[in-house]
């Protein structure tokens, strides 16, 4: 697609060229940003409707009993990977990332699930 | 890991101008997962080509998304492709089907004449604006950390750089009329939280920022309209600041005659209000702020750490800078520890937000040899060699260093 803008945009960059050939005289000569000579009434680009699916994670976190927390509180806003892929971490960082959770994102968690929550992230990536 | 799924519709939308794109290079192909050199903590990450208009990325969560550009991808030119621009959302329940005839993009508060503007009159009535910009994650390379911090444990992929094409944010702030006393504009998109009562994702920019003339709401990156998960229809501009600000999905701007005191705004996205945002772990009476301007940084693309070479002939080095806020004004290098520097050859000029390419050559003996590489901006603010570091692991920006065998 050409268009007003994309010739300015070129005219720009050939400006830039010969600024390079014939020296650069200083940092404020760069280019500044660019703009249709014309303002008026662009044409020739056309949004189309979009439709997509996405992906869902099956993951869930291991170690059976002593998931049953994290797998049945945290999984309905995100998936499993981001946190399992965290490096180990100090046991307050878990319990100030579990606390954020509840108050600053409003988890619905009681008392002894995020002490579950905690004790869970502490044991598989606790700082060693 | 394993990925999960389903349905498979990437790239309709195709590529412009990447020339041949291949989705990963060489013996790559075949590779299901990733050994991203983090230091501490799980380096596997899976590939994947799940998600809807976008080709092989890094997956660092699927739900809600976070996307990893491939690094090599860095290496095919200045310009990231879309189906290859990282992605990162925060809340989970984002629109999978967009209809341009029925999206409005509204305009409100302490305006003249509050706005419901739809995609014709953005596109086709307001003068259009084209800018190159580097969109970068406040916590790229966070996965850097040490010691470690919580966080998507991102390498240095979230991160790239696309042609914008849109309006001036000044253009419809003016069209809508702000009063006088108007502070801040706050940006807000179609994105909605999982949890009822959890703070909508919204942020704000001061309102001689915000018609500074170059913030923008674009339509279309490098020449095609953005992907759904870059957001699509609009989005937010902000040339030379993280992507924080960079509102996707963009459909409310408000003007506010009060500072803004939403979570995303007051209580997320802080640095220490120190050089380099910079501080010690455990460091008490920090004075934290919003995160703001890029700080220059600078990448070989070419080689990988690890990397032979020959020993005694040529070769070639080349990479990407960028100079955060301001323009690259040099890219050198440096094969002694940072004792002495040599400038490198920078590439054609993209405008002062844009990643930059450079390119030199060594010729070093027979051992081990590093090369360091430093970006110097024109507001003449160098990457620090040592990296910062804050519980958030924003605004990395080290001198990289990569170690080579010349043999």
């Amino acid at each position: 697609m050409i268009n007003a803008a994309q010739v300015g945009f070129g005219a720009a960059i050939l400006a830039g060229v010969v600024l390079a050939i014939i020296g650069h005289p200083g940092p404020q000569d760069l280019p500044a940003p660019v703009t249709t000579a014309s303002p008026s009434k662009p044409q020739g680009f056309v949004l189309k409707s979009v439709s997509v699916e996405l992906p869902t994670s099956d993951i869930t976190f291991p170690g059976g009993a002593a998931a049953d927390a994290i797998n049945a509180n945290c999984l309905s806003c995100h998936s499993a990977g981001m946190v399992l892929t965290q490096p180990d971490l100090a046991k307050a960082t878990w319990a100030a990332e579990v606390d954020k959770m509840i108050h600053a994102f409003k988890a619905p968690i009681d008392q002894a699930n995020a002490t579950a929550i905690v004790d869970y992230l502490s044991e598989t990536k606790g700082a060693k | 890991m394993r990925k999960s799924t389903t349905t498979t519709r990437r790239s309709f939308l195709g590529q412009a101008g990447a020339g041949g794109l291949a989705l990963v290079s060489g013996s790559a192909w075949a590779d299901t997962t990733v050994e991203l050199p983090l230091p501490g903590g799980p380096r596997e990450r899976a590939l994947t080509t799940a998600f809807p208009q976008k080709a092989t990325m890094i997956l660092q969560r699927t739900r809600p998304p976070l996307l990893e550009t491939p690094f090599e991808v860095f290496d095919r030119g200045v310009f990231t492709p879309n189906d290859q621009f990282y992605v990162r959302w925060h809340w989970a329940v984002i629109p999978t089907e967009i209809d341009v005839a029925s999206f409005r993009l509204s305009v409100s508060g302490h305006v003249d004449k509050p706005l419901s503007l739809t995609l014709n009159d953005i596109v086709d009535g307001l003068p259009r604006v084209e800018l190159a910009a580097v969109n970068q994650c406040s916590g790229n390379s966070r996965g850097f950390s040490q010691p470690s911090v919580a966080g998507a444990q991102w390498a240095n992929g979230a991160m790239g750089n696309a042609r914008w094409m849109g309006v001036r944010l000044k253009d419809v702030l003016d069209r809508a009329g702000v009063k006088p006393g108007a502070l801040q504009a706050r940006f807000a998109g179609l994105d909605q939280p999982v949890v009822d009562g959890a703070p909508k994702f919204m942020k704000s920019l001061a309102l001689d920022h915000a018609r500074d003339g170059e913030v923008m709401i674009a339509y279309a990156m490098n020449g095609e309209q953005l992907p759904l998960l870059n957001g699509f229809p609009l989005r937010l501009v902000v040339p030379g600041w993280y992507s924080t600000y960079w509102v996707k999905m963009l459909d409310r701007i408000e003007v506010l005659a009060t500072p803004d005191e939403n979570f995303w705004t007051k209580n997320a996205y802080l640095i220490p209000d120190t050089p380099g945002a910079d501080m010690t772990p455990g460091q008490a009476g920090v004075k934290m702020v919003p995160i703001n301007r890029m700080v220059p940084r600078s990448f070989v693309t070419n080689l990988k750490d690890g990397a032979t070479i020959k020993a005694g002939a040529a070769t070639a080095l080349r990479g990407i800078a960028f100079g955060g806020a301001a323009g690259v004004k040099s890219v050198d290098i440096s094969l002694d520890n940072g004792v002495n520097w040599r400038p490198t050859m920078l590439g054609s000029d993209e405008g002062k937000y844009s990643f930059r390419q450079w390119q030199t050559d060594i010729t070093p003996p027979a051992g081990a040899v590093t090369v360091m590489v430093r970006c110097t901006n024109s507001d003449g603010l160098a990457q620090p060699k040592t990296m910062n570091w804050n519980p958030t692991g924003f605004m990395h920006n080290a001198i990289e260093s990569l170690h080579l065998t010349a043999a």
